[in-house]
Parts: C-alpha cells; structure tokens; sequence
C-alpha cells in the first residue's frame, strides 16, 4: 500500500488530504487545475515537505522527526515538461539515473526498445519533439529503478498527436512493467484509458477513492455528469470473428463485440463506452446497424446541465452486471417515461479499447 | 618589461582561482538561499561596481597596515603583514573582483531554476552530486563569464594596486603601473609598447568570451 496523508498551508492554499493506493496498477490523482494534485504528488517524491505522513509497502518515507530527502527516495518522477538535462544527450539523460541505482532490474535496452528510443540515443534533448523528449524523460524516471513512478501531467504540455503518439507506450508500460504508478491529470479521457484506480481530488481534499470503473458510474460523483465521460467495463475475448474484424468480450451482465485488435481468445481487455454512444429502447429493436444491443437495467437517473440527463445503467436482465452510461436529452426521457427499475435495452455504437 | 607582463599574468591567474573558488559558492548561496540578509550580502559584494577604487584600495590599506585589523588577528598566528606584497595584491584583486564574478555565475545559477536540480534529485543524486554533475554544467557560460572577467579586470586594475601595491618592482609593479611609470618618465616608446598590448588583450578577452559564450549557450539551449 502507498499511505499518504499531508496538511498545510501554501501560500494562501490549504491541502488536507489523505488517501492509499494499492502498490500495483495505476492510481490517477485526478481534479480540476488547481485542486492540489501536483502538490500531493511533489510531496510523494519529496520535493516539497508539508507536515504529514507517508508509507509506501511498510516503509516509512515522512513522519513526525522523519523525513526521507528526494534523493533516498526509491521513485521515478516525470514532469509535465520533460526536465531532461540539456547539457547531456539523450543517452547521457537515460544513464544518469542508472548510474545511481542500487539494482539494475530495468535494463538499458529493454527501456530503449519499450520506448522506441533506438534513433534518439546519441542526440541532444533541444534537437527532440516533445513527444519524443517526454519519451526519453519516461525512460530516464523508469532506469532509475524506481519502485513507485510519480506523472505529473506529462501528457498536458504536449499537443494531440504527440499525445496519441505517448499514449499506446504508457499503455504498454501498464502491461510490461509491474512498477505502481501515481498519475496526476486533469483530463478524464486520458485517466479512462490508463488508470485502474482513481483518487479524485476537490479544493485540496479527497472527494473520494477507489476503483476506476466504479467511481466513473457513481451517481454521487460529479464524473458521471461531465460532457465526454465514458463508461470503463472489463473485460475478457471469449471469440474472434475474422471475416468481420469483431472480437467478441464478455463483461459482467452481457456480451459487446469489439475491434478484433482486442486481441487473442482469453485476453483480458479493457472497453471504453461514450455515454453520448448509448441510446435507449424500451423493446429491442429490430433491423438495427447498430452491433452491440444488450438489455439493461436503469439505476439512477442523474439531472444533468441543459436540456440533457445521464441514465445509469447495470447491464442485464437484473441490471447487476457492469454499468453503463447513457447520455439522452430531457425530452428523449420524458417521452420514454424512464424510472428508476425500468428494464431497457441500451444501443451501443461505439466500443473503444483503452 | 617581460617580467612586469608576468607579474601582472601571476596576479590575474592566481586572483581568478581564488575568485572561482570563493565567488561559485557565494553565487550559489545568493541564487538560492531565502535568507533575509541575502540582498545585504549582495549589496556589500557588489559595492566595488560603485566604490571609486581608491576608496576600496585605502580601507585595504587600513585593514592590512602592521596595526590593522587583519594583523590584529591573524599576525599572532604567523601572518606577515599584507600592505605592499603580492599576497596584498592578490587579496585586494579578490575583493576588487568579486561582483565581476558572482553576478554572472549567480545570474546563470538563477537562470537554469530549480528543475534540473529536482529531477536530479529523483535520479538519486545527492545534493552535492547534482551540483557537479547538473548545476555548474549548466552555469558554465555564467563560469566562462566570470572568470574571464575576473582575469582581466585585474589585469586592468590601477586604483586599488596604487593604494596598496607600493610599485615594488618584481613584487607588486604590475602593467598599469608600469605604463604610468614610463608616461612619467616620459618613455613614450614603453608606454606605447606595454598600452598597444593591454588594448589587445582587452580586445581579444572580450571576442573570445563572447565566441565561446555563444557555442555553450547554444549547446544547453
């Protein structure tokens, strides 16, 4: 477990926050700008020393009379603008960790190959893009041998396509490596993709913590409500259909076909649905385009800004497998008379692996 | 003549060391401490920008005299008076010099931030480790500055040798005396020889910074 409690002012900001992350996964510090998360995360790596205490697996990094220095700290840190060191290049940067580690469980090469860093090895960091700076920045926190890796944002200062580019690494990173890591973002979209674990943060304070999926599908949550949200289901490829490109994952409460590039029969997988993809139908339709049409349950209803609502659902005849999301208009509702119970059948036209 | 511009080399290079050596960790205190009398500190090292020199050179002079301050402290412990020696020479060069050279190499301590310091320090490096390997790196144009200009401006300096040098051939007869010596003497030739060289210098001191101040800043930009 990572333990984290710290209190204090800063400047006319207060933070008061506490929360534990498991030591496996990626927990995302999630909040508005402003909200404290690069704080907390800066006090995680010691950077900054507010009164408080932290554990990580047993050990305790800051307590009463104790507090670790940045540099006795076993943790990779990633800032939002690369931080490499100009005056070395891109080799020299990815070394200057290793060369102080204690252990070498992360190889060179392998952090090289993982990242793509093969061309860049003997170039200087200003002659980098920023997606590919960031890149080496990742590889340099990561042969460091941290056994917590700390992100702060370090997807915010890049733009669109530097981010799709970084995006599928940090994917595989999740997959390869088993280091924990905290993620601070503002930016739900990125967290739906990487994060396993979600604490959300309000005005330096923990407005809660736990699992992505459900803290996604809490009807006390703000996150529900906000434009672009999307449902997070697990899942597992139980067919693949070749001829159509479709793999077929099975979620708790149903079944919904995906991309085929969900990968082999038995992978585990992760499936992202757009509350603003799913539509509701009272009988099943029929002739329909649309692939994934799975009966549902409504379990709440949440009044949303405008003229629109968000109907959460639980998949399934009794509406208790994984939940969904569905974004209709005020009036789509109204004319669907839609209640608390009612059983219905959720039209799904998109299914995004994350 | 030759063993004049020598003398004069063997302050500036002597005085430069001492300067690097006293002036980097006066500069690194000044770019990060939060200490209120910070800004005092810095007022006093900068004092010799304003000081007419031979303001500086009579309090030196008072300081180093046989009943001074200075031999007040230290004679008992075996120190020679200072006044009219090089060893005086060297340390008024040193205070006379200071700000020429913890201004630059605070101004690029300063300039590189915090940063490159935290992610050191993430990287295990220890705070004295990143000072070496991270920090003064990056402030090497700030260095390459400093030290340049610490170098000549004691070459250059007449006021404070005047005050307390004494024109010791050998000892403490350094250029600029020298020059003012040959104008009084009315040796045109020398002091045109010894003049014509000092604005050479000058002159190639200030491209030669300016040259490889240029490639460090373009290599860490």
């Amino acid at each position: 477990m990572i333990e984290a409690a710290f209190s204090g002012g800063f400047g006319g900001f207060a933070l008061d926050i506490a929360f534990a992350a498991p030591e496996q996964g990626i927990t995302a510090l999630f909040g508005p700008s402003g909200c404290g998360k690069t704080t907390t995360l800066r006090c995680v790596a010691g950077l900054e020393r507010l009164p408080g205490r932290l554990a990580f697996g047993g050990e305790i990094w800051q307590d009463t009379g104790v507090f670790l220095p940045p540099h006795k700290r076993p943790v990779g840190y990633v800032f939002q603008e690369a931080s490499l060191f100009p005056h070395l290049s891109v080799t020299g940067n990815l070394r200057y960790g290793l060369r102080r580690a204690a252990d070498r469980g992360v190889a060179f090469d392998e952090v090289v190959d993982l990242l793509g860093l093969a061309r860049l090895l003997e170039r200087a960091p200003a002659r980098l893009s920023g997606g590919e700076r960031q890149r080496v920045a990742i590889g340099r926190a990561l042969l460091s041998q941290p056994r917590l890796l700390l992100m702060d944002e370090p997807l915010a200062a890049l733009d669109r396509d530097s981010k799709d580019e970084i995006l599928p690494y940090l994917e595989r990173l999740h997959d390869v490596l088993a280091i924990p890591v905290l993620y601070v973002s503002h930016d739900l979209a990125e967290v739906e993709r990487l994060a396993d674990h979600l604490v959300l943060l309000e005005a330096g304070r923990v407005r809660a913590a736990g699992p992505l999926a459900a803290l996604i599908a809490d009807p006390d949550l703000p996150l529900a409500r906000r434009a672009g949200v999307a449902a997070v289901l697990e899942g597992r490829v139980v067919a693949v259909d070749a001829e159509f490109g479709l793999a077929r994952v099975a979620v708790a409460g149903g079944e919904l076909l995906a991309p085929e590039a969900a990968g082999p029969v038995g992978a585990r997988r992760r499936l992202r649905v757009k509350a603003e993809d799913v539509s509701l139908c009272r009988v099943r339709p029929e002739a329909t385009s649309i692939l994934n049409v799975l009966p549902a349950r409504v379990v709440g209803i949440l009044e949303g800004e405008g003229k629109q609502a968000t109907v959460l659902l639980g998949l399934g005849e009794a509406g208790d497998g994984a939940r969904l999301l569905a974004r209709i208009s005020a009036r789509s509702r109204a004319s669907l008379a839609l209640r608390t119970g009612d059983p219905v059948f959720a039209q799904i036209k998109g299914v995004a692996l994350a | 003549m030759v063993d004049v511009i020598l003398l004069t080399a063997k302050l500036a290079a002597v005085s430069t060391v001492l300067l690097l050596l006293l002036g980097t960790p006066l500069a690194w205190w000044l770019a990060h401490s939060r200490a209120w009398i910070k800004e005092g500190v810095a007022a006093v090292v900068a004092l010799p920008l304003v000081l007419p020199p031979t303001v500086l050179g009579f309090y030196l002079l008072v300081a180093m005299a046989p009943d001074g301050p200075i031999q007040t402290v230290f004679g008992p412990l075996g120190l020679k008076p200072l006044a009219f020696t090089f060893s005086g020479l060297v340390v008024g060069s040193v205070v006379f010099s200071l700000p020429f050279v913890v201004n630059p190499i605070r101004n690029a301590f300063e300039a590189a931030g915090e940063r490159p310091l935290e992610a050191a320090a993430t990287l295990r490096a220890a705070p004295l480790d990143a000072f070496f390997t991270v920090a003064l790196p990056l402030a090497s144009p700030g260095l390459l500055t400093g030290a340049i200009l610490g170098f000549a401006h004691t070459v250059g300096e007449f006021g404070v040798v005047l005050m307390i040098g004494g024109n010791i051939p050998g000892e403490t007869k350094v250029l600029s005396m020298a020059i003012l010596d040959y104008v009084e003497t009315l040796q045109w030739a020398e002091a045109h020889a010894l003049s014509a060289l000092m604005l050479g210098f000058s002159f190639c001191v200030i491209l030669t910074m300016t040259l490889i101040e240029k490639r460090l800043r373009r290599r860490l930009r």
